[in-house]
């Protein structure tokens, strides 16, 4: 299952660079790829070719599941900037 | 860049720097300006309550302590006048209810949309004389001689004699300073949730309700079964809420993403025809603490005290966190307003904090589930699976009419039960009720 029709009823105003950076090394050599599924927004997915995690932040909805599931806590996160990400507003 | 409201201030510095504007932050800000204290509290979403979410209801009379006029005034959406328990199994369900009308003229609890509830705390705030500023991203504190004494942004400095820190669940800022252990993921539960757009009348006339009436659902197992998770469902005036939390750890080992258990929720033949003609209106995610009273770190410094989710004050099983947050928040700034007044910010002094809690509901309350969480977690197959679908399949035993004896059901029932379970495993999940049962009351 897809979130996207989720995601399209929260409103955001992205920011132009990512507020979560993966270390990428640690990233290659995971097993179990904790975030791909954990993230209620699907924010991240294993680029087979690239080799490398893709990070689509600005769906991200601020949670902080990433952050703690990770078991190699590789992800440097924090909260997007004053005045970007997400606005809820019938939460 | 937004200038803080220095120059607004009669000196350049503030009695009380709060970081974050939800329930706890909100709860010190009114309570520390009505005891006349110059107070600045500073949040990070566009309004207060941008950023937050819960199920959910918040209750009367801890909130009337803070805003002894909300129930004129504030946003509620409606009385909650009934509480429903579902134990489902895969496509069958028991469920019981239990519903009070109010003596008196107001509810128990109230369901609220957050983002209108603690906008409408904050204007109380500000009535009160607190700066409330919002579009601030706090990103650690200022520490001096050992003591803290001010906040940082991305570009500013600004000075206060106490910090109350209510940043909510992940509270960054605990974690850069050291303040409290790191995270683990059974220490906090992923919740999903969807508002869903329905008329007025067709919640009134699907839930059963009197007008402005609300209900509640708690539900264990159907897509959880067998998992530490919790499902919910609130009434609002023209919308239902419905979303489930499940321990981060179970989630970890599931690798099935959270909306996928919430879909499979919203299909549950039990829970279907509930949200018939609904119309997704928004989505959320957010954590609740769930490490309960052996989680909670240290709670005063010299300069500081923390308060609400980022102390990990809550109450799972009950669903009660901004009750604990709004509380907490008042006795913080209370002590604060107290060590102003003696001129000593030092941990020494805001110990008052940790007495206020102790002699409180919450850490009464706290400790008293302290083993609760730990024990489902670790025998969630039992509790929340096996005994469910065992309640389930009785029900299912004695409702149905064939042609077999009632007798000879029950004894196959019960034969049944023991051969699949066994004498020692039932006096062993029963021993393991009583001693929470023993924690609750002795
Ligand atoms: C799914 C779910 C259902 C729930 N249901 C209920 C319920 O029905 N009833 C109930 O009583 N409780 C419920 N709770 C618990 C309740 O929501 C919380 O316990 C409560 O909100 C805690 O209040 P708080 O002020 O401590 O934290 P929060 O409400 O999280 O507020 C923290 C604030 O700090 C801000 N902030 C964070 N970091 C910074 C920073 N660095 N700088 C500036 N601002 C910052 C955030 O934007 C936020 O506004 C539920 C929780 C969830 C997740
Ligand atoms: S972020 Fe963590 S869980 Fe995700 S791929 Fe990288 S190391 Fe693995
Ligand atoms: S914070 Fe939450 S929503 Fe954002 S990327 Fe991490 S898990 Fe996904």
């Amino acid at each position: 299952m897809n979130p996207d029709d989720l995601l399209a009823k929260v409103k955001y105003k992205p920011d132009n660079v990512s507020h979560l950076i993966p270390n990428e090394d640690i990233c290659k050599n995971c097993k179990n790829r904790v975030c791909e599924y954990i993230c209620p927004a699907k924010v991240y997915e294993w680029d087979k070719e690239k080799e490398k995690l893709q990070v689509i932040f600005e769906n991200c909805l601020e949670c902080g599941a990433c952050r703690i599931s990770c078991p190699y806590k590789a992800i440097n996160w924090s909260y997007p900037k004053a005045t970007k990400g997400i606005t809820f507003k019938n939460s | 860049m937004k200038v803080l409201p220095v120059k607004n201030l009669k000196t350049t510095d503030a009695d009380i720097i709060i970081v974050g504007g939800g329930p706890a932050g909100l709860a010190a800000a009114i309570t520390a300006a009505k005891g006349g204290a110059q107070t600045v509290l500073l949040e990070r979403g566009d309004f207060c309550g941008s950023k937050n979410m819960f199920g959910g209801a918040i209750y009367t009379i801890p909130t009337l302590e803070v805003y002894p006029d909300f129930l004129k005034e504030a946003p509620l959406e409606r009385g909650i006048s009934r509480h429903t328990y579902s134990l489902l199994g895969e496509n069958d369900g028991t469920i019981i209810s239990y519903e009070k009308k109010p003596k008196n003229e107001f509810f128990n609890a109230y369901s609220v949309l957050r983002p209108k509830w603690d906008r409408w705390c904050a204007q109380k705030a500000e009535e009160a004389g607190a700066y409330i500023v919002p579009q601030i991203l706090v990103e650690d504190l200022i520490k001096e001689e050992g003591k803290f004494c001010g906040i940082k942004t991305a570009n500013e400095e600004f000075r206060g004699k106490i910090i109350i820190l209510a940043d909510g669940v992940n509270s960054l800022i605990a974690k850069k300073r050291g303040l409290r252990k790191e995270i683990k993921p059974k220490d906090v539960a992923l919740s999903v949730k969807q508002t869903l757009s329905l008329s007025k009348e067709k919640i009134e006339d699907r839930f059963n309700l009197d007008e402005n009436n609300g209900a509640v659902h708690t539900i264990v197992g159907g897509p959880m079964l067998g998992i530490t998770g919790l499902g919910f469902i609130y009434t609002n005036k023209e919308s239902i809420s419905i979303g489930l939390g499940i321990s981060l750890q179970d989630l970890n080992l599931q690798k099935t993403p959270p909306y996928e258990f919430l879909e499979k929720l919203k299909n549950h033949s039990i829970i279907k025809p509930l949200l018939k003609d609904t119309e997704i209106k928004e989505y959320s995610a957010h954590l609740i603490p769930e490490g309960g009273y052996k989680k909670i770190p240290k709670l005063y410094y010299d300069g500081l005290m923390i308060a609400g989710d980022a102390a990990m004050l809550v109450n799972n099983i009950h669903w009660e966190g901004t009750n604990l947050a709004m509380i907490s928040g008042k006795y913080a700034a209370l002590t604060a307003l107290e060590a102003i007044n003696q001129n000593d910010f030092s941990a020494n002094s805001l110990e008052l904090y940790n007495k206020m809690l102790e002699g409180s509901f919450i850490l009464k309350d706290l400790h008293s589930y302290r083993n609760v969480i730990e024990t489902i977690e670790n025998n969630s197959e039992t509790f929340l699976g096996y005994y469910p679908q065992k309640i389930n399949e009785f029900m299912e035993t004695f409702t149905e009419t064939d042609n077999i004896p009632k007798r000879e059901k029950y004894r196959e029932f019960i034969s049944k039960t023991i051969k699949e379970r066994g004498f020692v495993q039932f006096a062993s999940d029963g021993l393991k009720i009583a001693k929470l049962a023993g924690d609750a009351i002795l």
